[in-house]
C-alpha cells in the first residue's frame, strides 16, 4: 500500500480515538465562556488558544471531530444502502425500471449541483445536525447508485451467474450471493471517498449557517466564528486550527479511498 | 417411410421426429426454435436523431429442429459465432427463446413461467466453457457444488449437504479434502471438475456441455472428456456437447449437428459426418483438422472456403453459406433449403443434393436436384 494511505489510515485512526474518547480528551468544558480569557494564543493551559468568547479551541476542535464524524459514518451508511439497493435494482431487472430509475431518477438528482439541492432542503427543513444528514443522504445515494448499477450490469452476465440461475437460484439469491459481494469493491472506494465529501459538506454547510447551529462545537460553525475580523486580527489560530482539521480529515479519507482504488485495481497497482 | 415434401413445412404440421429405430422417443425435442437479438434501430427516435433508420435484429439461432436421444451424446459443431451456444442456453432458458418449443417430457420448456421452469432445471443442467468465469470466485468449493441441493432442498442439513459434496467430489476425481478452499487454489482441469460437479449434484437428466474443454490445456482435455464419458455410463446422462474443436466431438459424439449462422445444415452419425459428409460446408469443415500422419497430411486435399461469416444481423437471404458456397447457383440466393435426409438418418440442408444424387460434385452443373419434389423426409 501507498505512504499517503497509510498516512490518511493513521489520522484516520487517530480521529477516531480522539471522537471515541472526546470527554476523556477535552481539557476544557467545550461551551464554557471565559470573557477575560479571549483571544489567548496557544500555550500550555489552552493548548491551540481561546476564541472571542474565552472558550477552549483545543476541546472544541477534539468534540467537532465527533460531529464530522457522525455526519460523515451515518450520511455515507444510510445513502450506501439506498444507492446500491436502487442501482442494484436498476443493473439486475434492467427493462422500464432501468429505464426510470438510471434514465429518469439519476439524471433528475444529478442534474442539481448537489451542495446546491442540500442548501435548498435545509433551507426548507430548517437547521439542525440531523436534517442535515437527510439531506446529505439526498443527494449523496446517486453516487453510489450509479456504480452499483454498472457493477451488477457487468456482474451479472458473467458465467458463474448463468450456471447460479441454471441450478435454480431465485433472484435474492443471486443477488446476494453471486452478484454483491462481486460487485461491492469500487463502492468500498466510493464510500471512502463519501466519507470526505460528507465532512467537508457539513462543515461547508455549518459554514454557511445552514448546519449544525452555532453553539455546537462543528468545525464549519468555528471556521465561521473565526472569520469576523477583530477575531482574525487578534487570535488567527481560531480560524487556523479548525480549518487545519477539515483539511486534514478530508484529505485522509481522500488518500485512503485513492489508496484502495489503486490496491483493487491491478492495472494501476503496477505504476 | 413418409412422402413429405416442402408443402408440410408451409402448413405448420408437427415435422416427423428425426428417431433413430432403436430408441424410443426423443428426451429433448427441439422444434423450430428461434432466438433473435434486437439491437435496435428503426424506432421514431432512431429517425429522429440520426440513429439507425432500418430495424437491426441478431438471428443467432434462427428455426432449429433437432431431436435428442436419451442416452446419447450429440455433438454440436460450428464456427464462432453460428449460435451454437446461443443454443445451448436457449434450451435451459438461460437466454430466452424468441419463438419455437423446447419440449423435454412433454412439457414445452420454452413456455413454462418462471416458477415452473425452476422445477425442470433439476432435471437439465449446464457445463460451462471458462472454468474461471463459471464459478464464483467468493465461494467455497462446498458452497458452490452444494448450492443446486440447498436451492432444490434435497439436503436438510448442513452436515448431510457437505457429506453429499464430499462424495459428488470423488465422483469428480476431487479430493473431498479441498471442501474448504477457494476456486483460485485450483488448476483449469480442477475446477472443470468443479463445474461438473456442481452439474450433476441434482441427478440431472440432460446436461448441456458449453464448450467443456475449449479452455483447457490438451493434456486435461483428454481426462474432461474421458471423465464425461464415464459419468455418462455410469449414469445414463444425455449430452448436448457444443464445441468447435472436431476432433473432441469426433470422439465424444454418437450423432453430429453442423451449424451455420443459426442454421443446423447437416446432421448424421458421427462417423459418417466425418466420412461422408455431404454439405460443402461440412466438408470444409472437416478438411480444416489436420491429420497427425504427416505423409497423409503433406498429400490430402484441403477444401478452403472464401471469406468470412457474414454477419448475423440481417444474414444473407436463400441458403445463408451461398456467399461462400463453390457449388452455388442462382437458386441459392432465392430458397432456403430445409434439412431434408438425404441417406438414411443423414439430414442436409441443400438443394443441390438430393436422395437420388448425394454427391454434390457429381450433379450437373447448374441442377438443383434438391427442388425437385422427390420422396424424402424433412426435418424442418
Amino acid at each position: 500500500m501507498n505512504r499517503l494511505a497509510i498516512f490518511g489510515l493513521v489520522v484516520v485512526v487517530l480521529l477516531v480515538v480522539v471522537a471515541l474518547f472526546a470527554p476523556l480528551i477535552a481539557t476544557h468544558d467545550v461551551g464554557a465562556t471565559d470573557l477575560t480569557h479571549r483571544f489567548l494564543p496557544p500555550s500550555a493551559e489552552h493548548l491551540f488558544g481561546t476564541d472571542a468568547t474565552g472558550r477552549d479551541i483545543f476541546s472544541r476542535v477534539v468534540f467537532g471531530a465527533r460531529i464530522s464524524l457522525r455526519v460523515g459514518l451515518v450520511v455515507v451508511v444510510v445513502s450506501s444502502i439506498v444507492g446500491i439497493i436502487i442501482g442494484a435494482l436498476a443493473g439486475y431487472y434492467g427493462g422500464w425500471i432501468d429505464r426510470l430509475i438510471s434514465g429518469y431518477l439519476f439524471n433528475v438528482f444529478l442534474a442539481f449541483p448537489g451542495l446546491l439541492l442540500a442548501i435548498a432542503m435545509v433551507a426548507f427543513l430548517g437547521a439542525g445536525l440531523n436534517k442535515l444528514i437527510f439531506a446529505l443522504c439526498v443527494i449523496g445515494w446517486v453516487g453510489y447508485a450509479r456504480v452499483m448499477r454498472g457493477q451488477v450490469l457487468k456482474v451479472r452476465e458473467y458465467d458463474f451467474v448463468q450456471a447460479a440461475r441454471a441450478l435454480g437460484a431465485n433472484d435474492l439469491r443471486i443477488l446476494f450471493r453471486h452478484i454483491l459481494p462481486n460487485a461491492i469493491q469500487p463502492l468500498i472506494v466510493q464510500a471512502s471517498l463519501g466519507m470526505a465529501g460528507a465532512v467537508l459538506s457539513e462543515a461547508t454547510l455549518s459554514f454557511l449557517g445552514l448546519g449544525v447551529p452555532p453553539p455546537a462545537p462543528s468545525w464549519g460553525v468555528m471556521l465561521e466564528e473565526g472569520r469576523d475580523l477583530s477575531t482574525l486580527s487578534a487570535a488567527p489560530h481560531a480560524l487556523i486550527i479548525p480549518g487545519i482539521a477539515i483539511a486534514l480529515t478530508v484529505l485522509a479519507f481522500n488518500f485512503i479511498g485513492d489508496g484502495l482504488r489503486e490496491y483493487l485495481d491491478p492495472r494501476q497497482r503496477a505504476r | 417411410m413418409s412422402t413429405q415434401s416442402f408443402t408440410n413445412v408451409q402448413s405448420g404440421q408437427m415435422p416427423p421426429a428425426l428417431a433413430r429405430a432403436d430408441v424410443d422417443g426423443p428426451l429433448v425435442s427441439i422444434r423450430d426454435l428461434r432466438v433473435y437479438f434486437d439491437l435496435g434501430g428503426g424506432g421514431a427516435f432512431d429517425k429522429l436523431f440520426g440513429g439507425q433508420t432500418a430495424k437491426r435484429v441478431v438471428k443467432a439461432v434462427d428455426g432449429v429442429t433437432l431431436d435428442i436421444m436419451p442416452g446419447e451424446t450429440l455433438g454440436l459443431v460450428g464456427e464462432s459465432g453460428c449460435g451454437k451456444s446461443t443454443l445451448g442456453r436457449a434450451l435451459l432458458r438461460l437466454t430466452e427463446p424468441t419463438g419455437g418449443q423446447v419440449i423435454f417430457r412433454g412439457r414445452d420448456l420454452a413456455h413454462l413461467t418462471q416458477r415452473e421452469l425452476r422445477g425442470a432445471r433439476r432435471h437439465l443442467q449446464m457445463i460451462f466453457q471458462d472454468p474461471y468465469a463459471s464459478l464464483n470466485p467468493r465461494m467455497t468449493v462446498g458452497q458452490i457444488i452444494g448450492e443446486p441441493l440447498e436451492t432444490f432442498k434435497l439436503v436438510g442439513s448442513r452436515a448431510e449437504r457437505d457429506a453429499r459434496v464430499r462424495e459428488l467430489m470423488t465422483t469428480v476425481g476431487l479430493s473431498p479434502r479441498f471442501i474448504k478452499r477457494y476456486p483460485h487454489e485450483f488448476s483449469g482441469g480442477q475446477r472443470q471438475r468443479i463445474g461438473i460437479a456442481r452439474a450433476l449434484a441434482v441427478n440431472p437428466d440432460f446436461i448441456v456441455a458449453d464448450e467443456p474443454i475449449s479452455a483447457l490445456d490438451v493434456s486435461i482435455q483428454a481426462q474432461i472428456m474421458n471423465l464425461l464419458e464415464q459419468l455418462q455410463r455410469e449414469r445414463g446422462l444425455t449430452y448436448l456437447f457444443i464445441s468447435h474443436d472436431l476432433r473432441a466431438i469426433r470422439h465424444v459424439s454418437d450423432r453430429v449437428a453442423v451449424m451455420y449462422l443459426g442454421k443446423v445444415v447437416e446432421l448424421a452419425d458421427a462417423r459418417t459426418i466425418y466420412d461422408e459428409p455431404l454439405m460443402p460446408y461440412t466438408k470444409a469443415l472437416i478438411s480444416a483438422v489436420p491429420v497427425p500422419d504427416p505423409k497423409i497430411e503433406a498429400t490430402r486435399r484441403r477444401v478452403v472456403l472464401e471469406g468470412d461469416v457474414p454477419s448475423p444481423i440481417n444474414p444473407p437471404r436463400g441458403c445463408r453459406f451461398h456467399t461462400r458456397c463453390p457449388f452455388a447457383i442462382e437458386q441459392c440466393k432465392e430458397v432456403v433449403p430445409p434439412l431434408a435426409e438425404i441417406k438414411p438418418n443423414h439430414f442436409a440442408a441443400c438443394i443441390r443434393i438430393s436422395p437420388e444424387e448425394p454427391h454434390i460434385e457429381q450433379v450437373a452443373p447448374g441442377d438443383a436436384p434438391g427442388l425437385r419434389q422427390t420422396g424424402r423426409r424433412l426435418a424442418q
